[in-house]
């Protein structure tokens, strides 16, 4: 199969996202945020006003958290930037997503394909994963620049909203599309096949323990 | 005597190179599994993690936004002396975290668990971690500084003798089926397994196995070395690969060690080293002198002696 590579604008037409396929690669272009527990928890449940205009500025949501810091002088040095794991933020998504019309999710490890049927879907968003994990020196060298970090003081570094301008930032992998499929699923399928040969031979631990799952084919997410 | 403000500086110094420099064995065991790897997803992760290995080093910066959570690993020939003591050197140790997190920069990751609240610099309660290990003869000290990356990859359970060697190959895949899904252990990765001591120590070991030992390096027991060799194969057999995709490389390689515990028992437990292997050593010397280097080369026999007196075995003079 071939890989295809596509330019995508954080402010993305209902057209050019409907034209992404699951694993596309993709490089972004405009303004995205950071966003995760920190923002979510003053935005949605302290009621905080959102400091951007959202969506018209950006429908770009970066799980993440950059190895960065504020210099004296109010100026900002950016180093690396990854994501963090998404599916610790289902709770949240879609208020979310309602209240700021996001429809690029970035992030690690992707959502389950109900999150995507039940709200990514009918708010028009797709998923988007970072590679590796995690490539943060390339995505860093699609930082234009950071033009604010807001809430800084509340929540620390780690948890503020960074507003980064993206020039031709990537890769990100395409994960979920407008029919709500996953592609972590669908690769999940496929593992899921040779699971009983690797297994073969081995046997279940004496003292069994109270657990969610002792189907290897199941999603540990969700 | 060794001078303090010379631990200091290397110190820092090792605290950039961790979060910069792919080590050379991770380096060549990963361009090692993308030269195999067929699968088109997983090769095409491969082949872009290696390209951000360079842009790192190019560019001076983080290889990952997650950089990790420093900790520290000081080793001391029987014979070193540090100024000001100890406590001295752990707070030298504190400052060069705080001062490279603010650097280089790193990401504060370190937060109190209960209010999640931080100081922006990687240091808080018992943090940075600073571990301690000796050596019979020398009179210098090795400082080893590992960022550890993620919150998947790590599991440990109570086996029992009975389980046997099956019983083990079953939690080990267990542990990779459930943290390699979606790529969550950040794979292909230095897998570290420990067997035995009590409930934290086979923590500790399998921890210390998958992050101070350098990927080709084997246990000195033949024995336990043929299980590495087994267990990354076995690892690599499963058909899963970077991020979860189909693939053919999970395991960069499989690091076991082992502590004598209970009678009753046969305690385990499985780490996943990342991508970004961060880890950086150096050794300082009394006359000033710092030889850095990737290899902790933390468990030597000394650190896997068996019995009551350590007798190293002489070469005949003869």
């Amino acid at each position: 199969m071939k890989i295809r590579e596509v330019r995508l604008s954080t402010t993305p037409t209902d057209e050019a996202i409907a034209d992404l396929r699951l694993g596309d690669i993709v490089y972004l272009d405009g303004l995205m945020y950071t966003a995760r527990e920190g923002v979510y928890m003053r935005a949605l449940e302290e009621k905080a006003n959102i400091p951007m205009e959202l969506p018209s500025e950006s429908a770009a949501n970066f799980h993440c958290s950059p190895a960065a810091r504020i210099n004296p002088d109010g100026t900002f040095e950016m180093g690396a930037v990854t994501a963090t794991a998404s599916f610790r933020f289902a709770k949240w998504l879609p208020e979310w997503m309602a209240k700021t019309g996001a429809k690029l999710i970035i992030g690690k490890g992707g959502m389950s394909s109900k999150d995507y049927k039940e709200y990514f879907v009918p708010n028009g968003a797709i998923y988007l994963s970072t590679v590796g994990y995690g490539t943060g020196a390339l995505l860093g060298r699609g930082v234009e620049n950071v033009e604010a970090v807001h809430w800084n003081e509340e929540l620390g570094l780690a948890q503020a909203m960074w507003v980064i301008k993206c020039n031709k930032m990537g890769p990100f992998i395409v994960a979920s599309n407008m029919q709500g499929e996953c592609l972590f699923e669908r690769e999940n399928a496929k593992i899921t096949q040779n699971i009983g040969r690797v297994y073969e031979g081995t046997k279940p631990a004496v003292l069994k323990r109270y657990g969610e799952s002792d189907d290897r084919s199941d999603e540990v997410i969700g | 005597m060794i001078p303090l403000s010379l631990i200091q500086s290397t110190a820092e110094t090792l605290m950039d190179k961790a979060a910069i420099e792919i080590p050379e064995d991770y380096l060549q065991g990963l361009q090692k599994a993308s030269e195999t790897e067929d699968g088109d997803l997983s090769s095409f992760v491969l082949k872009a993690m290696l390209d951000n290995y360079d842009a790192a080093k190019e560019d001076r910066r983080a290889m990952c936004g997650d950089t990790g959570v420093p900790r520290w690993f000081v080793k001391m020939g029987n014979d070193a002396r540090v100024e000001g003591g100890m406590c001295a050197l752990e707070t030298a140790l504190r400052r060069a975290t705080a001062n490279a997190t603010n650097g280089v920069p790193l990401r504060p990751n370190r937060v109190h668990p209960l209010w999640r609240t931080d100081h922006d610099n990687n240091v808080g309660i018992g943090a940075p971690e600073i571990e301690y290990g000796f050596e019979p003869e020398g009179d210098w000290i090795d400082l080893i500084t590992v960022h550890k990356g993620g919150l998947f990859g790590t599991d440990y359970r109570m086996l029992f003798p009975s389980d046997g060697i099956q019983g083990i190959k079953r939690f080990y895949l267990d542990s990779l089926m459930a943290f390699g899904k979606r790529g969550l252990a950040c794979q292909p990765a230095i897998i570290g397994i420990g067997l035995g001591g009590s409930k934290d120590t086979c923590m500790v070991l399998g921890k210390r196995a998958s992050i101070l030992r350098t990927v080709g390096s084997r246990n000195s027991d033949p024995r336990i070395a043929e299980m590495e060799d087994e267990f990354k194969e076995l690892g690599n057999s499963i058909g899963m690969g970077a991020m979860g995709f189909v693939g053919k490389n999970m395991v960069i390689d499989c690091n076991i060690e082992v502590g004598y515990c209970h009678t009753g028992g046969m305690p385990m437990s499985v780490h996943a080293f990342c991508l970004s292997s961060r880890r950086a050593v150096a050794r300082i010397f009394p006359d000033g002198r710092v030889e850095h280097r990737t290899d902790p080369d933390w468990f030597t026999d000394y650190q896997r002696r068996e019995t009551v007196d350590w007798n190293p075995v002489r070469e005949a003079a003869e």
